[in-house]
């Protein structure tokens, strides 16, 4: 069945595996929703026009901006943002990678940056760092951590394909 | 942004009859395009029709051999589906030459055949502008036009249509599949978008209400002789200047049937029939390639800052058609462009 309505809307969204209900306004975007009504601050509003990724998240398993998805549009999916994808204690490889590789300066592009780099990999068409670079255009750092950021996602991605090159010998 | 009513449709034709019956309603897909402009107070939308649940995100082989690409499948699933890889490799490009991975994922088909120009002054609701309000007048004209048209421009509009997905379609002679109030109809590529003229408010030849449901490409043909070349500003993540999407049949040592689309140049692709045909029986080389360039811009005119575009895009064409000639298109990945 269609619906219509002008105002507030009751949508379900699982934030880093929590199902939150609750109730938006079509013109509510997404990262708008995550950060005011959520207080999930990581994915970070840069230019709100979809031109510098730092409000990268993951959605079904997906990258995207998420300053230009309208959260109503959004009901029933899966959201992860950097606070789902690990803590100070237990960080991802993504996160340790990036502390390893001191891949960020002021860190505001940062979450955004590592969202992105998780997605790459999972979509599995970056192998060399000029793929890499390419394909992680859409993420600016405006301190220009980029040498740091593709050593640091090198190094993710070689450990990934680490036991899968063992498995072939 | 401006408030507006939101509908989550469960059917096309729920779809059609929504936006057909209401003049300020819009279809939203992907929503980079239309909720970006909307952030400007450029679309001011009463409506919203929410389309993305419809089922119009399958790439299907067709009977004679091509295939038809649901309107909402994403950017990036149609660049690395196996099978535009293998027979359309000139798309799969050109897509991977636009926007960012992130964007790729969000857009889809039909959003990108109908995302409007990038004019700074269309997005400035400052200024004039003949595109967002029919009859202000506009800035570009003598104001700064280095994205701006040099091809089928008139005086009331010089944007340029800024699709990279579109100009690898002309090139490979798409058609647009659309479902209106009226019923269905096809449009050829060619005649979707159209040139400004003195209506620069109408991008297309589609009717409001009208949906596109699906692009289809013809049976494959020129194998690895294709190339798209894109050259902007930087080197990833930004708007053409000029980009050429070429495709060459090699009749033994002779050029047999010729595409060549040019973006970021005009209102919409641009194509040239008679040039092309003039290339067919020349023998690969530079001189050829070059003769055909000033065919293809002999009308281009530029706007002052943009004068430039007009050798580029010579310049590019004669790369462009000895990539495609040679079979090494250009990797998107691959910054130098030989
Ligand atoms: C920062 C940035 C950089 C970009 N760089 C590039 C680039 O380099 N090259 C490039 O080609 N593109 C680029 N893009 C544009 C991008 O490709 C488009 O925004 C995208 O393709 C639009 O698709 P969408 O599904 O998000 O459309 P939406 O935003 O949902 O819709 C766009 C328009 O299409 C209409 N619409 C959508 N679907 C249908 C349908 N099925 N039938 C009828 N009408 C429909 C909507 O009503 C709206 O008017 C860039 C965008 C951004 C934000
Ligand atoms: S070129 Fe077209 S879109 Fe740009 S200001 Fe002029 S009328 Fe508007
Ligand atoms: S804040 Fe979304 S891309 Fe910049
Ligand atoms: S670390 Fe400062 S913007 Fe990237």
């Amino acid at each position: 069945m269609a619906q219509a309505q002008a105002a507030a809307t009751s949508v379900t969204l699982t934030v880093n595996g929590e199902s939150k209900t609750l109730d938006v306004a079509p013109w509510e975007t997404l990262l708008d929703v995550l950060r005011e009504r959520l207080h999930l601050t990581g994915a970070k509003k840069g230019c709100d026009q979809g031109q510098c990724g730092a409000c990268t998240v993951l959605v079904d398993g997906r990258r995207v901006n998420s300053c230009l998805q309208l959260a109503v549009m959004r009901d029933g999916c899966e959201i992860t943002t950097i606070e789902g994808l690990g803590e100070p204690a237990s960080l991802h490889a993504m996160q340790a990678a990036f502390v390893k590789h001191d891949a960020f300066q002021c860190g505001y592009c940062t979450p955004g940056q590592i969202c992105s780099a998780v997605g790459m990999i999972r979509e599995g068409h970056a192998e060399t760092a000029e793929e890499i670079r390419e394909l992680m255009s859409g993420n600016l750092c405006r301190c220009g951590a980029y040498t740091n950021i593709v050593e640091a996602i090198e190094e993710v991605l070689a450990e990934r394909n680490a036991p899968k090159l063992e498995a072939a010998e | 942004m401006n408030r507006f009513s939101y509908l989550r449709a469960s059917s096309v034709s729920e779809a059609v009859a929504a936006v057909a019956g209401d003049p300020a309603a819009r279809f939203i897909a992907g929503g980079t395009n239309l909720v970006d402009l909307m952030k400007y107070d450029v679309e001011k939308p009463g409506r919203l029709v929410d389309i993305t649940r419809l089922p119009l995100n399958a790439i299907e082989e067709t009977a004679d051999g091509g295939l038809k690409i649901g309107a909402l499948v994403p950017n990036s699933d149609l660049a690395y589906d196996q099978r535009v890889r293998r027979d359309y490799p000139l798309l799969s490009s050109a897509i991977l030459a636009g926007a960012s991975a992130q964007l790729r994922n969000a857009a889809t088909t039909g959003g990108n055949l109908l995302q409007r120009t990038r004019c700074y002054y269309f997005y400035d609701v400052a200024t004039p502008c003949n595109k967002r309000e029919p009859g202000s007048g506009c800035s570009a004209i003598g104001g700064a036009t280095r994205i701006h048209a040099i091809l089928g421009a008139s005086d009331s509009c010089i944007a340029t249509h800024p699709s990279d997905m579109c100009v690898a379609l002309a090139a490979l002679e798409a058609v647009v599949h659309v479902q209106g109030p009226k019923g269905d109809r096809t449009i050829p590529i060619a005649d979707f978008h159209r040139l400004p003229g003195d209506t620069p408010e109408t991008d297309n030849t589609l009717e409001h209400g009208e949906m596109v449901t699906a692009v289809e490409l013809p049976a494959p043909r020129f194998g690895a002789h294709h190339t798209y070349l894109k050259l902007r500003d930087r080197l990833s993540y930004a708007f053409a200047l000029v980009s050429i999407a070429a495709a060459v049949e090699l009749d033994g040592d002779v050029i047999g049937e010729v595409r060549v689309a040019l973006g970021g140049v005009a209102h919409k692709p641009w194509r040239d029939a008679d040039a092309e045909g003039a290339l067919k029986g020349a023998l690969p080389s530079s001189s050829a390639f070059a003769d055909f360039a000033d065919r293809l811009l002999s009308g281009a005119k530029g706007q002052g800052e943009n004068d430039f575009k007009v050798e580029l895009a010579k310049r590019a064409i004669v790369r462009a058609l000895g990539q495609a000639a040679a079979g090494t298109p250009q990797v998107q990945s691959v910054k130098q462009v030989n």
